[in-house]
Parts: C-alpha cells; sequence; structure tokens
C-alpha cells in the first residue's frame, strides 16, 4: 500500500490452457456425501476443528456456571463436594486441555496454509487424525462426569492426593490417560505446523516477509515440542505409580511429591504462553487490517514473540513460591518472571501504535471491539501478573480468588477475545460473514461479563477466600463480590449464547472459490480458495502482498503465477526453503481415506479402556490403532516417483515432483518426532537426578538394592552399536533394493536391537534393582519403560522397511521408509546409550 | 442418616452460613497484625496503586490512539513510541520493583530473634495438629493455633498425608505443607487478637471445611494457656458428664482421640483433652458449645462429608450424644 510494487512479468503466460483449472479441482475435490469424513483438506478439518473447540468453549463453561451458582450466596449446596471437586477440575482442565490449546491450533490449521501461499499442509492426514483423536477422546473424557469418574484433584493434579491411597477410583486415571493421549494431538498437530511454516511458504515469502500470524505459530509449536512431553513424562509416571506401586511421588519409598510439581509446571508455565502467543498474533493480523496501516515495530513484535517463548521456559516455579523453596532461588523466577512482561508490554504498546499510525478513524466492527476490549481486559491480567511474580506478594496472593481473577482475566483476555476478533474477522474468508449487529451485542454482554466476574475476585481473594472451595462462609466479607461474580458469570453466558446463535444461524462453509476481501487486509488468506487454496502460487515480494500490489488477487485467480496445475496430476504441495523459500521440489500430500480415522478411533479406544482398566479391550483396540497406522503407512506414503520425474512451475523454475532424504518434509518431521522424544527422554533423566539429590547418595542405591550389572550393561552398549551400525549399512546399501545385503543387515539389526534390549533390562534386574521397593529403582525402570517403547517402535519400523524391500517398495528413489526408520533407530540407539550412561556411569563416577 | 441426606444438608448449610459469621478482616492480608504481614501489605498497596496508575495510562494512550484527530495521534505510530513505552519503560520500572521487593523478600524471611517458640502444625485431611514441642509433654492442641504477643515463632510445617498449605494472612504468606517435608516459617503477632487461617492447597473432598483460628494472647495468658494444655483432665463433675465420659469410651471414641489423663491415647485424630475451650469444632466448621458438639458427633459425615469422623447418630440415643457433648464441653 505504501509503496507501489513495479510491475512485473509473471511467471505463467496468461491465459491458461482448457483443462488445467478443471483438473486441479478434479484432484482436490471433497468426496461426495457421507464419504466427506474421510476428507483431510485443511479447507474442511480446520474449521470443523475449530466448531469442535468452540463446543468444548461451551461444556466447559456450563462448569464454570455450575460453580458460580453454587458460589452465588455463602452456604448453598447445589452440588455436593464431591461433584463441586469433579466440576471444577472438568472446568479447567477441558478449558486448558480441550478448549485452548486445540482452538489456537485449530484456527492455525484453517487458515496458516492460505495465509503462507500454500495449497495444504504437508502432512493433511496426520492433521485429521490429530482432529479426530481429539474430537473423540475429549468427548468421552467428557462423559466421564455423567458417571461420576471425571478427575477430581485440581486440573494440575497434585500428588500424593491424586496416588492410590488419597484416590482409588479411577477419576484420576481418566486425566491421565484421558488427556495424556489428547497430547498426542497437540503434538501432532505442532509437528505439522512447525513444517509447514518451515518448508511450504510461497516463493519469496522469506522469514523477513512471513507474516505475524506465522511467526506466533511456529513459536508455539515449538513450545509444544519443548513443553508437552514434561506433562506426558509426568502421566506416566504418575500412572506407573498408581497401577503398579511404582513410589515416584511417594515420600515413604524416596519418592518426592515435588517432582510431579517441577514437571507439570515446567509444561504448565510454557502452557500459558502457548495459548497466548497466537492469540497476539492473530491481534497482530487484525490490528492492521482495522487500522487500514502496517504493524509498527514488526520486527520487534517477532523478537517479542521469540524471547517470550525462550523465557517462559525459565518460570516454571512461579507456580511453587509456597512449597518452601529458598529465596534466593525464588528471587531468580521473580527476576524472569518480570523479563517475561516485557515482550509481552511491548506487544500492548505495537497495538497501540498500529492503531495510532490508522489512516481513517477506527470502524467499530465486532473485530475490532473484541481487540480493544482484549486490550483492556488483557493489560489488567498483565498487570496483575506482574504482581504475583513479586514473591512475598504472591505468598498472599497464591491460591486465593486473586488467582482466579489474574489467570482468567490473562486467559479470557489474552486468548478468547482474540479468538472471538478471529471468528468475526476470518468468517469470511473461509465461509459467509457473521451478523454485525449480533457481534456487538455478544461483545458487550462478554466484554461486561468478564469484568463483571472476574474484576470482585480480586477483592475477594484479598478478604481471604482460597480457591477450590464448595461454598464460603457469611460474614467475612465475601457475600457481595461473589454475588457479583455470580451475575457477572451469568451475563458472560448470555454473551456466548448470542454469538452461538450468530455462527448456527449465519456461518456456512465457503463454497464458491472467490471471496470478497472484507477488511481490505494485505494478507494471503484472503484470496484463497477452500479446496486448493490459491489458483497459482504467489510471488512474494512483501509482508502485505495484497497491498504492496493490488493486481496480485487478479494474477493468481487467473493463474499466472506458480503451479498453476497439478503437476503430477495428484494432490501437492510446493516445498521450499526454510529462510529464503525458494522453491525446493513438489511434494504428494495425501488425500481422502480411512486409515487415520480407524487410528484415531483405535487409540481413542485403546487408552479409555486403560483408563477403566479393561486391559483386554484396550489390547483389542491397541492392536486396530497399529494396524491402521501399518496400513496407513504401507498405502499412503512413500509412492516413489509418479508421473513426470520433472516440472516446470513458471518462471523458468523447473523442480522434481519427488524428493529424498534431509530435503524432504518428513525428514524433517521426523526430526521433530525426536526432538519431542528427546525432551521426554531428558524430562526422565531429570527426574532421575532431581530423586538422587533429593535421597542423596547414602540411599542411591538404598540398601538391598544394587547399581545395574556392569557387564550386562557393556553387553547391550556393544548390541545396541551393532544394531546402529547394521542399521547404517543396510541404508547403504539399499542399493536400488533389490540386493540381499541391505535385507540381511535388516535382519541382524532387529536381532541386535532386541538383544540390545534385553540386555539392557537384565542390568537392572541383576543390580537388583525392583521397581516397587523405592524411588531410585522406579526411576530406573521408568527410564527404561520409556526405552522399551522405542526399543518397539523401531522393531515395527525396522520389520516394516524389510517388509517394503521383500514386496519391492523400497529402492534407489523410493527410500523415504529406510531413510525416516534409520533415524528414528539411530535415535534409539542413542536414547538407550545415553540412560546406559547415566544408569551405570553416574553412581559410580560421580560420587 | 442416610436415607434423609437433603435435610441434613441444609442444616448442614444454615450452619455453616450462621455459624461461622464473625467481624470481617479476620482473614485477610490488609489488616497485618504481624511485623511480616505489615511489610506485605505495605508492598500490595503500592503493586495496587502502581498498577492503576499504569494501568489508566495505557488505556488512556490506547483511547488516545482510537479517537484523537489523525494528525496528532498518527505522530505516536511510530517505533520509537513503541520502544520508549514498550521497552524502556517497563524495564525502568521492573527494575526499580524488583530492588524494593527483594528487600522485602529479605526482611521477612530473616529471623528476628534467636529463640523464637517453635511450634509444630501437622496437617491432616482435614484439620490440623499443634504441638509446642519444646514445652513438655502434652502441649498439643488441634485446628487453634495460640501464640504470644511480641515473640516471634518459628512453625514447623509437616503433613501426616497429603499437601496441604497453612495461611495466616494477618500473619504472614503461605507455606505449603508437603509430605516428608518439613517447611519452616516464622511469624510475629505484634497484638492480641483472634485471626483466622485456612488450608490453601486443595487436599481432598472437604479442602472447603479446613480452617482454624489463630490466637495472640499476651504472653502471662499465653503461659497460662499452655500450661493448662498439659494436666490431665479433671474427674467429671456431674452424673451428666459422667455419663458422658462413660458413652465416649464405649462408643470407641478413644481408638482415634487423645484424652490427657486417660487410657484414650490416639494420635489418629484431634488432640480433645481441651477440646472445651476452643473457638471452634471441626477445624473451623462450626462454632463449639453443646448443642454443635452433639450435632457434630452425631452427624458428621452430614456436615463434613467424607471426613474421617464417624457419625453416631444412628448409633447414640440422644441422651448418650447430649451427655458426651456435655462432657466434651466440660473439657476446658
Amino acid at each position: 500500500m505504501d509503496t507501489q510494487a513495479p510491475k512485473l512479468e509473471l511467471p505463467n503466460p496468461l491465459p491458461r490452457p482448457e483443462g488445467e483449472l478443471a483438473l486441479l479441482k478434479q484432484v482436490w475435490r471433497q468426496p461426495p456425501g457421507w464419504r466427506a469424513a474421510s476428507e483431510v483438506n485443511n479447507g474442511m478439518i480446520g474449521p470443523l476443528f475449530v466448531a469442535a473447540a468452540l463446543l468444548f468453549f461451551l461444556l466447559a463453561g456450563l462448569l464454570g456456571l455450575i460453580i458460580r451458582a453454587q458460589l452465588a450466596f455463602p452456604g448453598l449446596t447445589l452440588v455436593n463436594p464431591d461433584t463441586y471437586n469433579q466440576v471444577f477440575t472438568m472446568h479447567g482442565t477441558v478449558m486448558m486441555f480441550l478448549f485452548a490449546v486445540p482452538a489456537v491450533e485449530a484456527v492455525a490449521i484453517a487458515l496458516l496454509p492460505s495465509m503462507i501461499g500454500a495449497r495444504e499442509l504437508p502432512f493433511p492426514r496426520l492433521g485429521a487424525f490429530a482432529f479426530y483423536i481429539y474430537l473423540i477422546g475429549g468427548l468421552c473424557f467428557y462423559s466421564s462426569l455423567f458417571f461420576g469418574i471425571a478427575p477430581d484433584g485440581g486440573w494440575f493434579m497434585y500428588p500424593p492426593l491424586t496416588s492410590k491411597a488419597f484416590s482409588p477410583g479411577i477419576n484420576t486415571d481418566m486425566y491421565l490417560l484421558g488427556i495424556g493421549f489428547i497430547e498426542i494431538s497437540a503434538i501432532a498437530g505442532a509437528i505439522e505446523l512447525i513444517v509447514g511454516i518451515l518448508r511450504c511458504r510461497a516463493p519469496g515469502m522469506t522469514l523477513g516477509r512471513m507474516p505475524i500470524y506465522a511467526w506466533g505459530i511456529l513459536v508455539f509449536a515449538v513450545m509444544v515440542v519443548f513443553a508437552f512431553p514434561a506433562v506426558i513424562v509426568a502421566s506416566t509416571l504418575l500412572e506407573l505409580e498408581r497401577a503398579f506401586d511404582w513410589p515416584f511421588f511417594l515420600p515413604e519409598r524416596g519418592g518426592d511429591p515435588m517432582l510431579w510439581q517441577h514437571l507439570f509446571w515446567f509444561f504448565g508455565h510454557p502452557e500459558v504462553y502457548v495459548i497466548f502467543l497466537p492469540a497476539a498474533a492473530m491481534a497482530s493480523m487484525i490490528v492492521p487490517a482495522m487500522a487500514g496501516a502496517r504493524l509498527v515495530g514488526h520486527s520487534l513484535v517477532v523478537a517479542a514473540l521469540v524471547g517470550t517463548g525462550f523465557l517462559s521456559f525459565g518460570l516454571w516455579v512461579h507456580h511453587m513460591y509456597t512449597t518452601g523453596i529458598p529465596p534466593l532461588s525464588l528471587s531468580f523466577f521473580a527476576a524472569a518472571g518480570f523479563a517475561v512482561s516485557i515482550p509481552s508490554g511491548l506487544q500492548v504498546f505495537v497495538w497501540i501504535a498500529t492503531f495510532a499510525s490508522a489512516r481513517q478513524r477506527i470502524r467499530f466492527s465486532p473485530p475490532a471491539l473484541f481487540i480493544l476490549g482484549f486490550l483492556f481486559i488483557f493489560t489488567l491480567g498483565g498487570l496483575t501478573g506482574v504482581m504475583v511474580s513479586v514473591t512475598p506478594f504472591d505468598w498472599q496472593a497464591h491460591d486465593t480468588y486473586f488467582i482466579v481473577a489474574h489467570l482468567h482475566y490473562v486467559l479470557i483476555g489474552g486468548m478468547v477475545f482474540p479468538l472471538f476478533a478471529a471468528l468475526y474477522y476470518w468468517a469470511p474468508a473461509v465461509g459467509q460473514p457473521l451478523s454485525e449487529r449480533l457481534g456487538k451485542i455478544a461483545f458487550w454482554l462478554l466484554f461486561i461479563g468478564t469484568n463483571l466476574t472476574f474484576f470482585p475476585m480480586h477483592i475477594s481473594g484479598f478478604m481471604g477466600m482460597p480457591r477450590r472451595i464448595y461454598t464460603f462462609p457469611s460474614g467475612f466479607g465475601l457475600e457481595l463480590w461473589n454475588l457479583l461474580s455470580s451475575i457477572g458469570a451469568a451475563t458472560f453466558a448470555a454473551g456466548a449464547a448470542v454469538i452461538l446463535v450468530d455462527v448456527v444461524k449465519n456461518f456456512r462453509l465457503r463454497r464458491q472459490e472467490t471471496q470478497a476481501n472484507q477488511w481490505n487486509a494485505g494478507t494471503l488468506e484472503w484470496i484463497a480458495t477452500p479446496q486448493y487454496g490459491m489458483r497459482s502460487v504467489p510471488l512474494v515480494r512483501d509482508r502485505y502482498p495484497l497491498w504492496h500490489d493490488p493486481d496480485l488477487k487478479r494474477q493468481v485467480e487467473a493463474g499466472g503465477h506458480y503451479l498453476p496445475f497439478a503437476a503430477t496430476g495428484r494432490r501437492e504441495a510446493l516445498i521450499s526453503s526454510p529462510a529464503e523459500a525458494t522453491p525446493q521440489y513438489i511434494a504428494y500430500v495425501g488425500g481422502p481415506a480411512w486409515a487415520h480415522v480407524v487410528a484415531a478411533a483405535g487409540t481413542a479406544a485403546c487408552f479409555l479402556s486403560l483408563a477403566g482398566s479393561f486391559v483386554i479391550p484396550a489390547a483389542a483396540a491397541g492392536l486396530i490403532a497399529v494396524a491402521a497406522f501399518v496400513t496407513w503407512m504401507w498405502n499412503g506414503t512413500d509412492f516413489g516417483p509418479v508421473g513426470p520425474e520433472r516440472a516446470d512451475i513458471g518462471g523458468g523454475i523447473v523442480l522434481p515432483t519427488h524428493a529424498t532424504g534431509p530435503l524432504t518434509a518428513s525428514w524433517w518431521a521426523m526430526v521433530c518426532t525426536m526432538l519431542v522424544s528427546g525432551t521426554a527422554y531428558a524430562c526422565l533423566l531429570g527426574s532421575y537426578l532431581f530423586l538422587w539429590l533429593v535421597n542423596g547418595d547414602a540411599m542411591w542405591p538404598p540398601p538391598g538394592q544394587g547399581l545395574p550389572a556392569p557387564g550386562w550393561g557393556a553387553a547391550a552398549f556393544a548390541l545396541y552399536g551393532g544394531a546402529a551400525l547394521c542399521m547404517t549399512v543396510a541404508a547403504w546399501t539399499l542399493g536400488e533394493g533389490r540386493g540381499w545385503t541391505h535385507r540381511l543387515a535388516l535382519l541382524a539389526g532387529l536381532g541386535l536391537l532386541a538383544s540390545g534390549w534385553a540386555a539392557d533390562g537384565w542390568a537392572l534386574w541383576q543390580g537388583p534393582i525392583r521397581p516397587t521397593l523405592h524411588a531410585y529403582g522406579a526411576s530406573a525402570w521408568g527410564l527404561f519403560v520409556w526405552q522399551s517403547a522405542h526399543v518397539a517402535i523401531a522393531l515395527l519400523m525396522g520389520s516394516y522397511t524389510l517388509a517394503r524391500s521383500l514386496t519391492g517398495k523400497l529402492g534407489g528413489q523410493r527410500r523415504l521408509t529406510i531413510d525416516n526408520t534409520r533415524l528414528f533407530w539411530l535415535y534409539t540407539v542413542g536414547q538407550g546409550s545415553v540412560g546406559l550412561v547415566l544408569l551405570h556411569g553416574f553412581p559410580r563416577l560421580l560420587p | 442418616m442416610t436415607e434423609t441426606p437433603g435435610r441434613h444438608r441444609v442444616l448442614a448449610g444454615l450452619l455453616l452460613a450462621g455459624v461461622l459469621g464473625a467481624c470481617s478482616g479476620v482473614q485477610t492480608p490488609l489488616d497485618p497484625m504481624g511485623d511480616h504481614a505489615a511489610r506485605i501489605a505495605v508492598l500490595t498497596w503500592v503493586l495496587f496503586i502502581g498498577g492503576t496508575a499504569i494501568f489508566v495510562l495505557v488505556m488512556g494512550l490506547l483511547v488516545f490512539a482510537v479517537f484523537a484527530p489523525a494528525r496528532i495521534r498518527q505522530a505516536f505510530g511510530t517505533r520509537g513510541f513503541v520502544v520508549g513505552g514498550g521497552i524502556i519503560f517497563p524495564t525502568v520500572t521492573l527494575i526499580a520493583l524488583l530492588i524494593y521487593s527483594l528487600g522485602v523478600s529479605r526482611a521477612v524471611v530473616l529471623p528476628m530473634s534467636d529463640n523464637p517458640l517453635r511450634i509444630e502444625v501437622i496437617a491432616r485431611q482435614y484439620w490440623w495438629e499443634v504441638r509446642y514441642p519444646d514445652e513438655g509433654e502434652g502441649a498439643v492442641t488441634a485446628n487453634e493455633l495460640r501464640l504470644p504477643v511480641g515473640r516471634e515463632v518459628e512453625l514447623l510445617l509437616s503433613s501426616a498425608d497429603v499437601i496441604h498449605s497453612l495461611w495466616i494472612p494477618n500473619l504472614h504468606g503461605k507455606m505449603d505443607m508437603i509430605p516428608g517435608r518439613v517447611n519452616r516459617q516464622r511469624m510475629r503477632a505484634d497484638r492480641p487478637g483472634v485471626m483466622r487461617g485456612q488450608c490453601t492447597e486443595f487436599c481432598g473432598v472437604q479442602h472447603t471445611l479446613m480452617a482454624f483460628w489463630a490466637v495472640a494472647q499476651e504472653p502471662a495468658e499465653f503461659d497460662a494457656w499452655l500450661a493448662r494444655q498439659r494436666e490431665p483432665i479433671a474427674p467429671p463433675a456431674t452424673p451428666e458428664q459422667a455419663r458422658g465420659m462413660q458413652v465416649f469410651g464405649e462408643a470407641g471414641c478413644g481408638a482415634c482421640h487423645t484424652v490427657r489423663g486417660t487410657e484414650w491415647q490416639s494420635r489418629l485424630g484431634p488432640d480433645l483433652s481441651r477440646v472445651g475451650s476452643r473457638l471452634s469444632l471441626a477445624a473451623g466448621a462450626l462454632d463449639n458449645h453443646r448443642g454443635t458438639l452433639a450435632g457434630w458427633v452425631a452427624g458428621a459425615q452430614d456436615i463434613k462429608p467424607g471426613n474421617n469422623m464417624p457419625a453416631f447418630g444412628r448409633s447414640l440415643p440422644g441422651d448418650d450424644l447430649l451427655a458426651v457433648a456435655a462432657w466434651m464441653e466440660s473439657l476446658r
């Protein structure tokens, strides 16, 4: 808008040949009728994902209303204490795990591809799998409330309250297993988004020209990769304790309840920013469109997002100020808490400055109102956030309604309001616009409702009201504030109902190809079609391509930019380099299928059966899930070259239609997966060292327990090494995939890995080390359990690779399978070796 | 009793709502009774006032950015404004706050004296055992923390089951009570008075009804109280009390409770040796008199469902309940 683009010769000549568009449409066509459930396109999965997240928002909101009804007056007993505890636990758990994180991920899946000029994310079936596992698992999890088996220990589930002795029911297992596997959905989505943002951007969209929203989602997804493994590990350890009596958190046998808190908050504090950063990034997209002006300080915002991501991992002790950690340590965390408030405050000033630089007076449309409301509520929540970073203040405010007020201001202000702004802002980009009038009514109800509900809680907190109480006494000055909160909650509910009516009445997914750029925004999502994204992939020369070149929309829709056709006659994505977005190859992306749906249902059934201790149904469901995964891989990946080997995408750029090795999106995804596994393993190593520190050298190992047998450990080390060597040889000697060397090497590798694993475990058993006697044994075997899971997957992948070779589905050009297997295989061997060094070496060498 | 849970629940609710009433200001950080809480209260007001000022300033800028005439407001639409308001201003403010708040942190954890009065508080689902370990055998009470005015006390905080957290906001901030650990916290009451404290870490189904009273007394008064705690109980003074004591034994109450000077010496439940003199029953859930004593023994599971005290309403006839209540009321 500021600088007009110089005229440019289009990459592809116009007009486009007859039939080109028809083929593109045909390739990306959604299956009709009920078969649409097999569709994986982000254009359909994204909005469905958003709808599911909003459904969980309403469901969890209803629980909030029950809480406010009970607390409207002192001494009410509308629900009994036990039910109340389930209700508040589910309110928090569903809001955090089934609404907030999925919602921001869902919006990203819906919008991000078109925003970065991609036809599709690189792994649409993985995205669809993430959606189905979340929807099925989430609904079943929520239903536990109707059977009185919902979690009841608070959303952070501190042991030993949640240990078997004090929570014998399956409520806690519902949480550990039910939520545990929904984390898989979040991680799967995050990996897809990372690879999508780094490798699927339109030509010319360098990191510097990438929209802020993509930055926000990139930081979000990386944070998910590093934060979520901690809660998965924590849940696994607690479930091992509950199911098999491994005393990780029981002090009488060397465990420590503080271990849970460290692990949980190492996830839980970044979680807050995981939710906030994408929402802030939405605001950074909407504000410029509302103001008709570029975001002031774009690079500062990028720095703020990345900086917040880093700092947020240094803040977990904020939730543990009252646990008796020495004040000197606390002062570091207080300083870190102050530091992290600066990038958030910076963004507030960026939005104010961008509003200030508007060309015309801002029009108070629903998105603009929600953004202004967000600024009001979030700023207040941010300021109370600085307050609770101040250690002595927090000693008073901690676990009172002041904290309830603070966290709702931050999360409703920092996430829900931007989300509703996004709903009203982007609805026309994916479907029919929502009602301006209803949007305004909803805004005022929600804005007044939020402040009326949560502002008085600051006061009730300082009048001495702790959180998580099912009633409160009269005569302490709490009555008025609680009644106001309850009236506010009803107001908020009315606002949410208005939005629901608006969406149900007015929103329909778009069918037609073209759309109106309702807000005259500058970014690419406003010229995408619902199915195949852009008609042609635009050459990007600015952060706001549509402002930079007002003719771009016409050029793209006429097919004048890159890849205006389906080069191989299949769904495909343009893969580009991570920093400069130089096109590298044309990748096949998955189309409609059923295996991922079955895999999702099987996985959900497996975990939920386990939660209910139904072992045989769980095993059956698990087998179905594994079979579905294998089918999905077997039929849906690693085709090798299909169709023309190279394609001219326009502008003289000729790209291969197939790639192998580190260039591929698939290799990148495997690396991300290894980061997830590695982080989880680091958490387990940390747990081992933490428990060692707590117990002291004299109790490590405790009397009657020994160090793992060194001979067997050395054997395991050698066998793991041999397994790694075999896999390397197999990949090396693959050739055209018809020889026997690589097959024999694979077979030998399978044997060596399995033997290495057996020696690894036997060394522990010979120690003797027993998992139930002491936290020493529990943490050693905990590491081994994690390693065992990896060995099992590596063996499955190795056998699968061998089967591919034997059926002629492996070759010089068709080697994605063996490349990825090798990566995971080497990772597993490396992880096992690190474990051996720790378990055998550290206790012998360190003291 | 199980047939008519509704009626009892209403009763329990009424008891809660009515009986707990006291003056306001007995459980708030903003009415400090001691030095630590006073310092934190000053810090709190600094934060509240400073935070309000910054909030008003930022909202003022926002209103200005949206409503001011284009020519004036556009001068603020610059990177310089963002750097000044979003980086320099918060950095300076927060460094100042950090220095000030670290000073307060230090002041409220530094020992004030060499020989504080040590008090052990052991949290259990859902009550508090309070022991004075340096004051001899039997210096034990429950759900009530008495301390002398003007002398520093050191609380030794532990838990016998799950994580709890002790909070007497008028004296100091919270400190968690974690199984397997002993956390220490020092505080000092500077004037006599009655304050309420409460568990602030969710500890199970009756977390809500886990409160207590903290009573700061003049040293002489405190010493007399402590001496009284150590004495064995006097024999029953009336036939009704004697009957109550007999019922107490027959009903098996001694399996969980201690009454000093008797054979009943269990620590599973609160020590009842001086139960009649306490300000509350059932960890702050009820006021303490003969009626509530009888009500609690009869309907502990209706007043506080899920706690470990069985209800005796069905097994004990009304006369016996009243007798037990009369006897316990006399244990002062």
